[in-house]
């Protein structure tokens, strides 16, 4: 469930001159750039772009990143956008780091729907003119590339079939890769991106079921092999997303030094989807909320939003 | 008693791709039993002397005459049916049919627009409840299963601004797997799979070009019995060269039947690109009959209606 709260009645004219009005003049009102986005959804905040575009000439968004700055701005800046163009930027800063945040790809291509990953790659040709499988190939080498590249590539069947046979056969060929720690990689990538989500998760119970434990406890290790990384955080994002995210949050807030990106990215992105889920799993697993972790880690007005969004009463 | 040219239309009319309508119709309403029987005493291909007294039909040739009156039919479903559904039925029909068929897959990949794959692949979903990729996995067990994933799951950029240097050490990285490794071993090759399936049309183009110009050949020249390596280069840098060159094979003397179904394919499904390249039909409609050859004249004549 989402947990930002928009109000019944929304007059985007109203909302496009409030923002005007904020960013007019001496200083910036981040608090009422804050009440008004961090309560609209993505269909309202375009709709505000629209109507301040046709009222003052100029985008909203660039009007925003002049005005604000630091971790307020990059996470105004990604909520403001539309879903799919968000991902594409974050797949691109991703991308394009020294280290390449391969994590990142992973959530985008296997946490979205098959129709949002496809709208995924179209927003990130228009702005980069570029295809996201080039990019990630240009920048992943070896098994990890492959297993990206097929990944981001994927348009997963959406229905509900499941082939308990598969199941049954696929959860052998992954048991006796994890297994040889030889990995073959190539069936392991195979399976895990062509199969629906459905079929994975019968895979993944089935795999639990024959052998006790989840693949993804098999597959702990070497935390300095890449591949393995990405391929655990992979089977952690099809299997079950919520708490892969409720995973990063914490691990974003428990650094000495907080992981602002990863605390924006899971934030902004799941805001409109599933954060209510994943705020309860944070407090079942740290036995604080994430409101209040988040309030004692963050400061200013990069805290306001996401409190903000995270579903806080102004 | 037939006359010689009565025998011999009657096998005009099924010695072609397609079938002589109006002549069957004149043939056989004119003809009484004596009539016909000396028809059939006359044609070598499609009549034998049984043991018992009677010219028993030749199933074999009866049965590939059936795949000649199917012709227009194939024709008529492959214009009708939604470009999507037509691509992805043609797809699945070819990863169920084998080896020999795989460049049908690697055609559909490649010479359709980014868009039009991707709707491919959509319908495939609702028409077969699984992915291609996951049809592809499940049927192909052969090293070109890698190669077919990719090309049929790249959505490739459409547009200018081409990397000219990039183009270039991506020709090279190709000319020396094709040269120095085992040239069998190019389907393994990772680097070469990335380049084929990631990159756009135009990169592809320019590469191709770089490659002309660097090592004095063609990229699709060095692929030479590659099978669908060498599809896959012809289909994204000179797709006219492959459609010219299925349209060849589908009226030679000895063409199969899969080479002549390619014929109704290329042509129903590129006619416009057809009419653009100034593609004209004499080489081909002297062996076409009938409805057959009406429908495909005519769908290369009208080929520019938008």
């Amino acid at each position: 469930m989402a947990t930002i709260d928009v109000p019944e009645q929304v007059s985007v004219l109203a909302d496009a001159e409030a923002l005007r009005k904020a960013c007019k003049g001496w200083g910036t009102d981040e608090k009422a750039i804050i009440s008004v986005l961090g309560h609209r959804n993505a269909v309202q905040r375009k709709q505000i772009r629209l109507a301040y575009e046709d009222l003052y000439q100029e985008d909203l968004i660039k009007r925003l990143e002049s005005e604000l700055s630091g971790d307020f701005e990059k996470a105004v800046y990604r909520w403001v956008l539309d879903p799919a163009d968000r991902d594409a930027v974050l797949a691109n800063v991703a991308i394009k780091k020294l280290s390449p945040d391969h994590h990142v790809i992973v959530e985008i291509s296997c946490t979205r729907s098959p129709e949002e990953l496809l709208a995924v790659r179209r927003a990130y040709q228009a702005r980069y003119k570029h295809s996201l499988e080039e990019d990630v190939a240009a920048h992943t080498k070896g098994d990890t590339r492959k297993l990206l590249v097929s990944l981001v590539s994927a348009f997963r069947y959406d229905g509900e079939e499941i082939n308990t046979r598969v199941a049954n056969s696929e959860a052998k060929i992954l048991h006796e890769a994890v297994k040889d720690k030889e990995f073959n990689h190539e069936e392991i990538i195979r399976i895990l991106s062509t199969r629906s989500k459905m079929q994975l998760m019968a895979t993944f119970n089935r795999y639990r079921d024959d052998h006790g434990t989840t693949i993804t406890k098999n597959l702990e290790g070497d935390s300095g092999d890449e591949f393995l990384k990405t391929l655990r955080a992979t089977i952690r994002c099809l299997n079950d997303p919520k708490k892969y995210f409720e995973k990063v949050l914490r691990n974003s807030i428990r650094r000495v030094g907080t992981d602002e990106d990863a605390l924006t990215r899971v934030i902004v992105t799941r805001a409109e989807k599933d954060l209510k889920d994943i705020k309860e799993l944070y407090y079942k697993r740290n036995s604080v909320s994430l409101d209040q972790a988040v309030a004692k880690d963050t400061s200013g007005d990069y805290k306001a939003l996401l409190l903000t969004l995270l579903g806080k009463e102004d | 008693m037939a006359l010689p040219v009565d025998i011999e239309a009657l096998d005009k009319a099924f010695s072609g791709i397609g079938v002589d309508e109006k002549s069957l119709i004149s043939i056989l309403t004119n003809s009484n039993e004596e009539h016909k029987k000396s028809l059939r005493k006359g044609s070598s291909k499609l009549f034998i002397e049984d043991a018992k007294g009677f010219e028993r039909s030749d199933q074999s040739s009866i049965k590939i005459l059936k795949h000649q009156f199917k012709r227009f039919r194939d024709a008529v479903m492959l214009s009708v049916l939604h470009p999507w559904e037509r691509d992805a039925r043609l797809i699945e029909k070819a990863i169920r049919k084998g080896p020999k068929h795989y460049n049908v897959i690697v055609e559909m990949a490649c010479t359709r627009s980014s868009d039009q794959l991707l709707g491919a692949r959509k319908a495939y979903h609702s028409l077969f409840h699984h992915s291609i990729e996951e049809h592809l996995v499940t049927h192909i067990k052969g090293r070109e299963r890698k190669l077919l994933v990719a090309l049929v799951s790249a959505y490739r950029f459409d547009g200018p601004g081409v990397n000219e240097d990039v183009a270039k050490s991506e020709a090279q990285i190709l000319y020396e797997a094709i040269n120095n490794g085992e040239k069998n071993k190019l389907l393994d090759h990772e680097d070469a799979i990335m380049i084929l399936a990631t990159r756009s049309k135009q990169h592809l183009q320019a590469l191709y070009q770089h490659y002309n110009q660097s090592y004095d050949k063609t990229l699709a020249q060095d692929l030479e019995g590659e099978g669908i390596l060498k599809d896959t280069v012809e289909c994204l840098c000179t797709p006219q060269t492959y459609f010219t060159r299925v349209l060849e094979a589908a009226v030679k003397e000895d063409a199969d039947e899969e080479s002549k179904r390619a014929l109704t394919r290329v042509i129903v499904t590129q006619k416009e690109q057809l009419v653009k390249e100034g593609f004209i039909p004499n080489k081909i409609q002297d062996i076409l009959l009938g409805l057959y050859k009406d429908f495909m004249l005519a769908s290369i004549a009208s080929g520019d209606i938008k």
